[in-house]
């Protein structure tokens, strides 16, 4: 791409070169992952997140389109359907855990992901569209992951779509017309569940399409790396294959092992019992929660309790919910330090902790009933969640003075592998 | 011009919520109930844990006090009598095990409602035609499915069987508004305390084929543990090919580590 | 500045140690995206319910000699006729070598109750339903079934006698379980 001295592809078999006329997909796919593309040598661990969610989200789909051949988006049948999976259909136990604790594994991916680009700045110029385009996936996974758990027809998926839509209602004389556009009716009821399973098999694919233009907006700049200092040159990098192929196959061991455990041993404990009785529009749970992966955002609206200026406790909640994330958009606004990687940043790594506590605690707030201490728990966790992105952030940004700082990356290498600068290089 | 406008939309956010903070009571309303209410006691069963196996013989037992006391009141709708194989019975006693049940039907000649003799293909019969006629007959509480019963409450199995041993008198602390209305009973493992359903066993209630006492203790843990197998009947076999494909993964991910070591051997980072 | 040889030390002549364990790694991810696969194309195989529904038991006592009447296995239709003596003569009269797949009645039906003759109602060509079991349908120039969409004709033993069809139709399995019951699959 913008390197210099990318490799250059080179077809040498005729096929090859006869392909690469009419339509170069391998000299694409050698520029983007292969060794077309210098990636900084010194990335870490946590940059093998990427690739993990890109493969979460292959085995959402492909263990989808199965499910698809089985499952009926009836209300009538729906979990019936899904149970016709789970006892009759050859291995259709397995597709379906799979695709439940899929969605889990594909959101715990995406979070130290996001994380990462926190603690790293991989938020920061020039990788705003990046970081925008994540921002877009990470709505649409939302979305999708809350449609999906619409579709086994239980107790929590009709009251989680109840609940869910009646955040629209909130909204100020087209709140409730909005509702029953979204339900086609007046509760979650078959039009309901048939749309939003056209929906849920829609947007994967959209989610695929806007990952393409993460991909294709990343290429451009380059990775970023865990000093958050720019590629130099040549030797600041390493070939994508084989160096981070190989990578990532270890990193694709270790999630697929995590994922194996969590589907063969324990498929169940993400979810919740009343799952598994059939909707019952008649009868609420006693405790609705939405999955692991919304309790941060539902502490969030449940924390609004007053009527403050013309607006109820309840739109306060349902906006500042939507404000937690969007707010994610002006974040490479936000932050004008123009050091990315919090390895230099001393004051502003400790705010980065405390958000990461600060968002653990509002996850653990949102399982528990409206009840005090978690009511005031989860009202300073909010609290400090506004803070630090929109006052913190601005300040911290301004007045921090930044450690120094090497080079260039290479000269980040060497200094890590010999403290001593006077010695030679290190044995590998 | 973001800053300062994050800076006054994010002062918006904490004023309203210091305002909830001011105006929310810091202490609860108290629950008496709560404090009444037990957590469930556990019970082994041989599905349990890491190395899972099917216990068949108790798994018979099981069913064979949700035959003759639960399925009074009980469906199992999502079980057919072709999945009892799966607890050690032939294909010949499960046709049999079928005849002795009747399942709605059609008459051929005459299109009435009818019944005809159960076949292996059939599901468990329901107890009652619709929940308006479960209601009608149960004090205008609907018995449960049981199919899926021990996946569909907090607590699982040992919420099950806490349920079926522990009916007891109500405490003599117990408050008057807490006490068994008529049609109730007090039971501390139900989470509102008085549930519709009558202590269903009773000692020696059912005769086990393969001469097991049947105390009350044991025809929970049996019916217990069949209503695990009804909820999960790949259970067993889910954990087995766990273990394969875990160990496979292992191998394949200690391989792709030395891979990785070696791709890097060369170059510094 | 770092040169080149001193970030990518430890290397000699550009030859890589230990290449196997690349190829082992590559390997165990390729035979682990085969097993995965398996499961995923066996889902599609009829479903333990599906299989469940194998047996259909059918009353006879009703069919009278020359009629026929269409029930269902398997949700496919199934053909159950009661021969008269001059069907039986006919089919009987044909030289095998005339037959494109060559099969006696007998071998078509079971010994003594030569007279029911039962198959499947689908045409081996390609899956139609023959006519010739209700009254009055057009029974081919056989006797037996006609296949209206490529016009296959089969004879009263339900052989292939002319058309585009290679076989009889198919004899399910299936037994008496009275003078009157008929138990299929």
């Amino acid at each position: 791409m913008s390197f210099p001295w990318a490799k250059p592809y080179e077809p040498k078999h005729p096929l090859m070169k006869w392909m690469d006329e009419k339509l170069p997909i391998p000299r694409l796919v050698y520029n983007a992952t292969g060794p077309g593309y210098p990636v900084p040598r010194n990335l870490n661990y946590f940059w093998n997140f990427g690739v993990l969610a890109g493969a979460a989200l292959m085995i959402q789909i492909i263990t989808g389109i199965v499910l698809a051949m089985h499952y009926a988006a009836n209300t009538g049948v729906a979990f019936n359907s899904v149970e016709h999976i789970m006892r009759d259909v050859n291995a259709g136990w397995f597709i379906r855990y799979a695709h439940m604790n899929g969605a889990s594994m594909f959101f715990i991916v995406v979070y130290l992901h996001i994380f990462r680009g926190l603690y790293y700045g991989s938020y920061k110029a020039p990788r705003e569209m990046v970081w925008l385009l994540g921002v877009v996936i990470f709505l649409l996974m939302m979305a999708t992951a809350f449609m999906g758990y619409v579709l086994p027809w239980g107790q929590m998926s009709f009251w989680g779509a109840q609940v869910i839509t009646g955040f629209f209602s909130a909204i100020p004389l087209v709140g409730e017309p909005v509702r029953q556009w979204l339900l086609g009716g007046f509760v979650p009821d078959n039009a309901t569940l048939n749309r939003f399973f056209s929906l849920h098999y829609l947007l994967p694919f959209v989610i695929l399409g806007v990952i393409i233009l993460h991909i294709w907006a990343l290429h451009i700049p380059g990775s970023n790396n865990p000093t958050g200092i720019e590629v130099k040159d040549e030797q600041d990098t390493v070939p994508f294959h084989p160096y981070y192929t190989a990578k990532d196959g270890f990193g694709l061991g270790v999630f697929l092992l995590v994922f194996v455990a969590l589907t063969f041993f324990s498929p169940n404990m993400l979810g919740h019992a009343d799952n598994y009785i059939p909707a019952n529009s008649l009868s609420t749970p006693a405790h609705i929660v939405p999955e692991w992966y919304f309790l941060p955002f539902y502490a969030i609206l449940k924390a609004f309790t007053f009527n403050f200026l013309w607006i109820d406790a309840k739109l306060w909640g349902v906006i500042a919910m939507f404000a937690s994330i969007a707010l994610l958009f002006f974040l490479p606004w936000l932050d004008s330090s123009p050091v990315k990687s919090s390895t230099y940043r001393p004051l502003y790594r400790i705010f980065f902790w405390v958000l990461v506590a600060d968002v653990l605690l509002l996850g653990w707030c949102g399982m528990q009933p409206a009840e005090q201490p978690w009511v005031i728990l989860s009202q300073l966790g909010a609290i400090y969640y506004f803070a630090h992105f929109l006052v913190i952030l601005p300040i911290v940004s301004r007045i921090e003075r930044p450690l120094p700082m090497p080079n260039s990356i290479t000269e980040a290498v060497l200094a890590k592998h010999a403290p001593d600068a006077a010695s030679g290089p290190a044995a590998a | 011009m973001v800053r300062p406008l994050g800076f006054l939309v994010g002062l918006g956010f904490i004023t309203a919520l210091v305002l909830a903070i001011f105006t929310t009571p810091l202490k609860n309303e108290p629950n008496v109930a709560y404090s009444f209410v037990k957590h469930p006691r556990h019970v082994k069963l041989a599905s349990d844990g890491l190395v899972p196996h099917w216990d068949k013989a108790q798994l018979q037992r099981g069913m064979q006090v949700y035959k003759e006391v639960c399925s009074a009141c009980h469906s199992l709708n999502l079980v057919a009598f072709r999945n009892i194989q799966d607890l050690g019975y032939t294909e010949g006693q499960v046709k049999t095990f079928a005849k002795g049940f009747q399942v709605p039907s059609v008459n051929p000649d005459t299109g009435e409602v009818a019944t005809r003799d159960g076949l292996p293909s059939d599901h468990f019969p329901a107890p009652y035609a619709n929940d308006v006629a479960a209601r009608a007959a149960n004090n205008n509480a609907i018995p449960p499915d049981l199919s899926l019963i021990t996946k569909a409450r907090e607590g699982g199995k040992d919420y099950i069987y806490s349920l079926l041993t522990g009916y007891q008198n109500p405490p003599a602390n117990l408050p008057a508004e807490l006490k068994p209305g008529t049609g109730l009973h007090y039971n501390p493992y139900f989470p509102n305390l008085n549930l519709a359903m009558a202590k269903p066993l009773a000692d020696g209630q059912v005769t086990y084929a393969d001469g097991t006492k049947a105390s009350v203790d044991q025809m929970a843990k049996d019916v217990t543990a069949f209503l695990v197998w009804t909820a999960e009947p790949k259970l067993v076999k889910r954990v087995q090919v766990g273990w394969a494909v875990f160990f496979f993964l292992l191998i394949f991910t200690v391989l792709a580590y030395l891979s990785y070591r070696n791709i890097w051997a060369d170059k510094m980072h | 500045m770092a040169s080149e040889s001193e970030l990518n030390a430890g290397i000699e002549d550009g030859v890589r140690r230990r290449d196997f364990i690349n190829i082992a790694a590559v390997s165990f991810a390729g035979v682990g995206a085969v097993a995965v696969v398996l499961p995923l194309v066996n889902q599609m195989n009829p479903s333990a319910d599906v299989l469940a529904l194998s047996t259909t038991e059918i009353d006879i006592s009703a069919i009278q000699p020359g009629q026929a009447i269409k029930t269902s296995w398997r949700k496919q239709p199934v053909f159950v006729r009661n021969l008269v003596e001059k069907e039986i003569a006919e089919a009987k009269a044909v030289p095998l070598s005339d037959l494109r797949d060559p099969q006696t009645i007998d071998e078509r039906t079971k010994p003594g109750k030569e007279n029911w003759l039962i198959t499947l109602g689908v045409c081996t060509h390609l899956g139609c339903v023959p006519l010739g079991a209700a009254e009055g349908e057009n029974k081919g120039d056989f006797g037996g079934y006609f296949c209206p969409c490529h016009g296959s004709h089969y004879d009263t033993a339900a052989r292939i006698r002319k058309g585009p069809a290679p076989t009889n139709l198919v004899v399910p399995p299936y037994e008496f379980t009275s003078d009157t019951v008929v138990t299929i699959g």
